[in-house]
């Protein structure tokens, strides 16, 4: 049976969202799609160029793709709001990665200003899915305002230190009654693995596939990397216990020869 | 509390002493801590790094490609008016020269911005002289207006304003604030500003606070290299910078390196910044603010440009003319000699030749026409 993932109405096969900033070149962008099998790409607006069809990143982005154009730069709910509407209105669809960034030293998302935008872009038929720190009320609120998904950062933007805030995006993974797609700070693909282990139903990243040395190869392993944790999760991972379990130390006696049966 | 206060309490600190003393073990130090503190900026600073550049540099480039990526934003410069009421002991728009002064009308401003933009470029940097009689705000203004229609962000170069005055400019469509102390040192600074409001040290120092309180999205500053002893002037605009990171985190800050070039007057540099000199400013400046934007200008040689990119840059300025209506008409006297001269698009080829992506466009004007 296929593992879909339905978000925003769409069925999809591949829990690998990948990003189109950072790289040495737009026309890399074609075969990382292919080479990660990923069927949704978050773009940024402020990097849109429909001017100058060469140096336009949609034009390096197969039509079978979902986009996810993304807010990146707004600074609060109101900016947020004005690009998402600046996205639909230049035919980049309907779905919207909320990013509302009032911190640009660490980039972390503020979850007040991006709950208020949710809730208005959601109004406005937007499959909205929200950049956040992983916080449960934030991620309750979130849904109640309409979001399709919650996006915890696993560390800051950029950093690849992996998934800092694991406690916590368990805990939204088990509660917060929507999709948890972990992104940002997924620096290696046995992170990515672990998040989907624990239940995550997708990673986005970006930075660890552009600015590896060889992002084709990296981004093939990223691939393999989601699919093992998804089988990983779905085949139900074994109890972890800190020493050595020696099989009925304690009841081992029941079952020797001349024991009452 | 202004950075002006902050300033106050560096005045006494006995620099040059303090740069002599850092040995090897110190960069060493500063270069294995996650985060750096001022002392870490100024070892980084002092002579003793010097023999560690490789090192910084190895370090200045993860830093970047992490949370810059692979790329280089373009923008050009576009000069409307050289009308100045300043007189400063560098600079050819200096009130002390004669020479037909120009100023573009609201037409050669949208020849000008049509020229610009006709080779790509979609950031646009206003520069004019200093001058409230024939630069005032107003003019501005209209020439954001004009400029709406050719570019996705709009930032100024002008003479510093007041909090109410960037905001009505912010309302007309201006995203970015330019403007740079030139020279920390105070001394030097007054002996260099000889005549004009930009004497006005404070006033200057403050303004890109005041950009910051306006809420315009990033804040450029700098140090114009060579005027005063280039360590410390490097060390007070990266705290400058780190200042306003801090109480301003919704405001991108960046640094440019600006290197005194040649000019129409004979006014020679106190300190001279050899190729070296630049260099350890600039990665000292990426490794104690990994997140800070670095502009590199349009003053240094392509052969040394093309190298700088790989060491921290994350803006450089393609196509320039530094000469009012450059773009689209003859004549003009440059502000100053620029060094490289190359088009907007030998500047691309350029990047991609060495691994990184030219990024034409990378904001959308979000106020209302």
């Amino acid at each position: 049976m296929q593992d879909l993932f339905h978000i925003g109405g769409k069925a999809l096969s591949s829990r690998l969202f990948i990003g189109t900033g950072k790289y040495n070149r737009n026309t890399l962008i074609p075969e990382v799609i292919e080479r990660s099998g990923a069927e949704v790409i978050t773009v940024a607006l402020r990097r849109v160029n429909p001017d100058w069809e060469e140096e336009n990143l949609l034009h390096h982005i197969p039509s079978h793709m979902t986009l996810l154009p993304n807010t990146s730069g707004a600074r609060n709910a109101e900016e947020a709001i004005r690009i998402a509407r600046l996205a639909r209105a230049a035919d980049l669809g309907n779905w919207i990665k909320l990013e509302v960034i009032q911190d640009q030293r660490y980039l972390l998302p503020d979850n007040l200003e991006t709950i208020k935008a949710t809730e208005v872009l959601a109004a406005e038929g937007f499959v909205v899915l929200p950049y956040m720190s992983p916080d449960l009320s934030a991620a309750l609120r979130l849904r109640e305002a309409g979001a399709a998904a919650v996006m915890p950062l696993g560390s800051p933007i950029g950093s690849n230190r992996g998934l800092r805030t694991k406690e916590l995006i368990q805990i939204l993974i088990e509660e917060a009654g929507l999709p948890v797609i972990v992104d940002a700070g997924i620096g290696k693909p046995s992170e990515a693995a672990e998040a989907m282990e624990m239940g995550a139903a997708a990673v986005l990243l970006n930075t660890a596939i552009a600015t590896a040395r060889d992002p084709l190869g990296m981004a093939e392993a990223f691939r393999a990397a989601v699919a093992a944790g998804r089988l990983a999760h779905l085949a139900g991972l074994g109890p972890v216990e800190q020493n050595a379990v020696a099989s009925s130390p304690l009841t081992g006696f029941l079952d020797e020869v001349g024991a009452e049966a | 509390m202004s950075f002006y206060d902050i300033l106050q309490t560096w005045e006494a600190f006995p620099f040059q002493l303090r740069l002599q003393g850092y040995r090897e073990v110190d960069v060493q130090r500063a270069l294995g801590k996650p985060k750096l503190d001022a002392e870490d900026l100024l070892a980084l600073l002092s002579p003793a790094a010097g023999n560690h550049l490789e090192e910084m540099a190895q370090r200045a480039r993860r830093i970047t490609q992490s949370q810059f990526g692979n790329v280089i934003q373009l923008f050009t410069p576009m000069y409307v008016s050289d009308y100045c009421v300043n007189h400063c002991e560098y600079c050819s728009f200096s009130s002390i020269y004669d020479f037909p002064r120009k100023k573009l009308d609201m037409q050669e401003v949208d020849r000008e911005a049509a020229a610009i933009a006709a080779t790509g470029i979609r950031h646009i940097l206003l520069l004019t002289g200093e001058s409230r009689k024939d630069s005032p705000v107003e003019y501005l203004r209209d020439c954001v207006k004009v400029l709406r229609k050719h570019f996705a962000s709009i930032g100024i170069e002008v003479n510093p304003m007041s909090v109410s005055e960037y905001q009505e400019l912010g309302t007309a469509g201006v995203d970015s604030l330019t403007v740079f102390q030139e020279v920390y040192h105070r001394e030097t600074y007054a002996n260099l500003h000889v005549k004009g409001p930009k004497r006005n040290y404070r006033n200057r120092l403050e303004a890109p606070e005041r950009g910051c309180e306006a809420g315009y999205r990033s804040v450029n500053i700098g140090a114009l290299l060579g005027l005063y002893d280039w360590r410390r002037e490097a060390f007070i605009a990266a705290m400058h910078a780190d200042y306003l990171q801090t109480r301003y985190p919704g405001c991108e800050i960046s640094l440019s390196i600006p290197r005194f070039r040649p000019y129409l007057g004979d006014f020679q540099p106190d300190s001279e910044v050899t190729d070296r000199a630049l260099v350890q400013v600039l990665l000292a400046y990426r490794l104690f603010l990994p997140r800070a934007g670095i502009t590199l200008s349009s003053r240094e040689p392509a052969r040394l440009r093309d190298k700088l990119v790989h060491l921290g840059v994350t803006k450089m300025s393609a196509g320039v003319s530094t000469a009012v209506g450059g773009h689209s008409q003859e004549g003009g006297t440059p502000q100053f000699e620029i060094s490289d001269e190359r088009s907007v698009s030998e500047i691309r080829e350029m990047l991609y030749r060495n691994g990184l992506q030219p990024v034409f466009k990378d904001w959308d004007i979000l106020v209302p026409n």
